[in-house]
This record gives structure tokens, sequence and C-alpha cells, in this order.
């Protein structure tokens, strides 16, 4: 079954490839669809949402995408594969943790996930390692408009493609990038980075995008505005703008830290690195917190004792479901602790 | 702890300034923080637009009453969710929604601005009201067990959805 293999490799979006991925972790972009004729799903009932769901599965499994996709009945998977595709970026937790009809067609690679009755009908996902919104842009766009020839969906002359919520109604569009941005947490001016993005009516968030607190180093930011403006222009101000500059910023306090606490930075790589390698018990927000470290000593070449690939897998690997997908069994908060420390200690020696 | 400044109101502002390689911090209540420049715009989620700015308006008692002739969503659950019930809700909040819509999207992004579906007409906004209507009769059709009504639905909604699908 595909969510057995997936939980067994990073990602695509996690390959650390891609324009500036040093700093830029993976990109995003969605589009939210509702079709014709049909209430939002907050007024649809069983039959409605089943309807919904054989349309839409029906025409995503006749399109010709570049991977072969498999659908994926959300309502009849476990909870532990749900919660694997939340790890994934697969799925929001929201669509994991509702009721009724509902799924995801997913691509082998995992760079396209179309979520069916999840807040609104459809929500046409494409996701890339590193800075790649231009080509996200024409992919979702490509897809969107292959949909389009074969369904009809809610659109107003005035307010354009029509949407559940009123925050996402007009191009539908959701562009997110997300970043790892350890030197502006360590130098204290993440703060003001938040603040200036926010001022630009962004949105910034932790790991798992809406409603999750940002998790250690790890931001994602995505824009609040979908009406009034096109999709490229929305587009653009993300490529030419707002990522260039946070980059930048994390460049500078980088290379401020290199040069005037080098001590200190190497002293917190390599702690991380000896942790990892000697802990007996390791939470998902400590493993986070060090191998961030650890990214960010490799980028600058202050450590060469782990392979980007390898800390991109114990990312994806350590987290609660997959690391019990992964023992093939449940386990509680302590005996993951133990378990993930393990894994870890393993993994790291195979490498050495 | 008070306000660095004026010394009276709480801070509730607290920034930390890297200025030649000194760290400095600043706790400021929002007064004084506005009065230096320093601007902060929290992002409200939608439920708190609505009951804070939308039904503070004159005519809020106006809106309270309104319900959609569609789907039967009324604007106090919408209000309570952030969730519209149907595309028709667009229309039969209007009033409660262009000023909604300035205030999530920014001042006058009340029209859409991007891409169109191709093969759109000048009459698609009125054939999707006759699909809505008709889906929804035929729910109801559905719902009573009238599999005959259902079934000569089924056949007017193929009928009136684009050929070209």
């Amino acid at each position: 079954m595909i969510i057995d293999d997936l939980t067994r490799r990073p990602g695509e979006w996690l390959s650390g490839t891609g324009p500036l991925s040093d700093i830029v972790i993976s990109s995003r972009i969605r589009l939210a669809r509702n079709i014709a004729g049909f209430p939002f799903l907050t007024k649809a009932n069983a039959n409605q949402r089943a309807e919904l769901q054989r349309i839409l599965r029906e025409n995503i499994e006749q399109l010709k995408l570049d991977e072969p996709v498999y659908y994926v009945d959300v309502e009849r998977i476990t909870d532990l594969d749900r919660r694997i595709l939340v790890e994934r970026h697969l799925i929001s937790r929201q669509h994991a943790e509702g009721q009724g009809s509902r799924g995801v067609a997913i691509g082998s690679r995992e760079t396209v996930a179309l979520m069916v009755n999840e807040e609104d009908h459809l929500r046409t996902q494409v996701l890339r390692s590193g800075l790649q919104l231009d080509e996200l842009w024409r992919e979702v766009d490509r897809i969107d408009e292959m949909l389009s020839a074969r369904i009809e969906f809610a659109f107003h002359k005035r307010y354009g493609y029509l949407t559940a919520c009123p925050t996402n109604v007009g191009t539908g569009i959701r562009v997110s990038v997300m970043l790892h941005l350890p030197a502006l947490r360590m130098t204290g001016e993440m703060e003001r980075v938040i603040r200036a993005a926010r001022d630009m009516r962004l949105a910034v968030r932790g790991l798992y995008g809406e409603g999750t607190e940002a998790a250690g180093d790890f931001f994602q930011v995505s824009n609040q505005t979908s009406l009034g403006r096109s999709e490229e222009d929305i587009v653009n101000e993300f490529k030419h703008i707002v990522i260039p500059k946070i980059v930048d910023y994390e460049q500078q306090a980088r290379q401020a830290l290199l040069r005037e606490k080098m001590v200190a930075l190497d002293d917190k790589i390599w702690r991380a690195y000896g942790l990892l390698t000697t802990a007996r018990t390791m939470s998902s927000d400590e493993t986070l917190a060090l191998l961030s470290h650890i990214r960010m000593g490799v980028h600058l070449g202050r450590i060469d004792r782990m392979s980007m690939g390898l800390i991109n897998e114990l990312f994806i690997h350590t987290q609660p479901a997959h690391l019990q997908k992964l023992c093939g069994e449940m386990l509680d908060g302590e005996q993951r602790s133990i378990t993930r420390a393990d894994y870890i200690r393993k993994r790291l020696a195979g490498e050495n | 702890m008070n306000c660095q400044r004026c010394k009276k109101n709480t801070a509730t502002v607290h920034l930390t300034d890297i200025v030649k390689n000194e760290k400095r911090e600043k706790h400021l209540c929002d007064q004084c923080a506005a009065e230096e420049g320093i601007t902060i715009k929290t992002h409200t989620p939608i439920n708190q637009i609505l009951s804070h700015f939308v039904l503070q308006q004159a005519g809020a008692q106006e809106l309270a009453g309104l319900t959609c002739e569609n789907c039967g969503t009324t604007f106090v659950e919408f209000r309570n969710s952030g969730l519209l019930g149907c595309p028709n809700d667009y229309d039969a909040f209007e009033k409660a929604l262009v000023p909604l819509l300035e205030r999530a999207h920014g001042e006058g992004a009340t029209h859409h601005v991007g891409k169109v579906p191709k093969g759109r007409t000048a009459d698609s906004d009125q054939r999707q009201r006759e699909i809505m209507r008709l889906r929804r009769e035929l729910n109801q059709a559905v719902e009573r067990e009238d599999y005959e009504t259902a079934a000569n639905l089924r056949d007017q909604i193929k009928a009136v959805e684009r050929h070209d699908h």
C-alpha cells in the first residue's frame, strides 16, 4: 500500500535540493476550488459529500500527470496512517481529524497532493524542495486547467473562485515557503522578521501550517490575501521580495555568528552532534532543535559528520507517527523517546 | 513590567534590537510604541473581524437577520463558524461581506483579479445558480426517496451543465 512505501523514504520536498536550499526547505502552492451547484461542505450531507468525492476522484484519476497518482480514502485508513500523511505535509491536520467522506490523491514523488472534501471540495497542492515558485505555479495552473476542462468550479463575476471561508476567495491561492532560520533565532532578530512579515499581510506559522506554533527554527511564511491581486502578483512578491529579504537577513546573521561567535556556534553544533550520538532518550522537539543546529553547521562547513540526506531522513523518520510505523508497534511518549534515541544512534553509527 | 518610556502603562510591545553588536531590549506600551513609529498589526482571525467589526456597523441588527435562501445558512451561523454554506451566501450576505473582504484582503480588494475559467460566458453566473437550484431539488428528492423525480432532475442537471465537459 502506498503509505507503507512512502514511510520508508523522505519526501521529494525534503530532498534538500533546489535554489537557496540552505535556508529554504520547501515551497508549496495550493488552489482552493469548489464544484459549481453544490453547497460548501458545512452544508453538504453524507450523500452530497460522497457524490463530491466520487466526481473529484474519477476526474483526478483520469488526469495525465507527470507521476502516477494514488487515491487514498482518508476516511477508511487508520489513524496512524492519517498522521503519517500529516507528518509528510500531504494533508492538513484538519483533514486528518475531519469526519465523513474525504480523501487525498498523492503523486508517487509526493510533489502533488489533491485534498478532497477538506474545508473546500478540492485543494490542489504542489510542493517542491527549495525555492521553486515559478515551476510550482506553472504546474498547479496546468493541473487546474485540466480539471477545469472536466469540472465546472464555482466562480462569481465579482468575487472570483468561491470558497467556504471568505479569506480564500478570489484566486483561492496560498503560497507557503518553509524556512530554516536558526541564526535569526539565536541573535534574537526573529521577532522583528515576524513583525515585518505581518505588516505585509503575511502569516508566519509553524511546521505544519495553520494553527501550529513555530517549532524550533522552522517557519512557514504564507500570503493572507487572495482577492484583488493576480496569482502571478502574489507569486512574484514572494519570489522577488519576501523570500530574498528573509534569506538575506538569515545569511547576514549566519555570517555575523561566524565572525563574532564562532566558538559558541561550533559548541552548539558539536554538542548537538554529541547528544544525537549518545543520548538514551530524545523527544521530538529536542531532535528538531539538534538537527536544526547540525543542518546549519553542515551548510556553514563547520561539521561534516552527517550528510544532508541523513539529516533529512531523520527529520521525517523521528516524528511520532513515522517512528511507530517503522518499528511496527504503538508506543507511548516515554517508549517513543527511547526508540527515537536508539534509532538516531544506529543511523549515525551506520553512517560513520 | 512597566513601559520604559512613559513608566506608567504596562509594557505590551517587546523588541530586541542589535545595534553595533550590542543587544538592546525595548519594552513599551501600545501608545508609546505607536508614538515611536512602531506599528503592530495583529492578524485577526475572521470570526473576530466579524464580531468586532462587521457587527458594530450601523445595521448590525439587519445583518443578523440575513438567511441564505439556497442553503439556509444564517448570518449568525457564519459569524460563529467563519464558514459559508454555499456559493449563494456571497450574494445573500453581500452587505456584510464587502467590508469584511476589505478588512481581510486589504483596502479596495473587493473584486477578483486573476485567472478566469476558460469557456466562461456572460450567462455563466446565471447557469451556476440554475445548477444550484436543481441540485438542491435533487437532494430533497433523494432524501424523501422520490427516485423518479431524482432521475428527472439528474437529466436536467446534465442538460444545463457546460457542454464542453
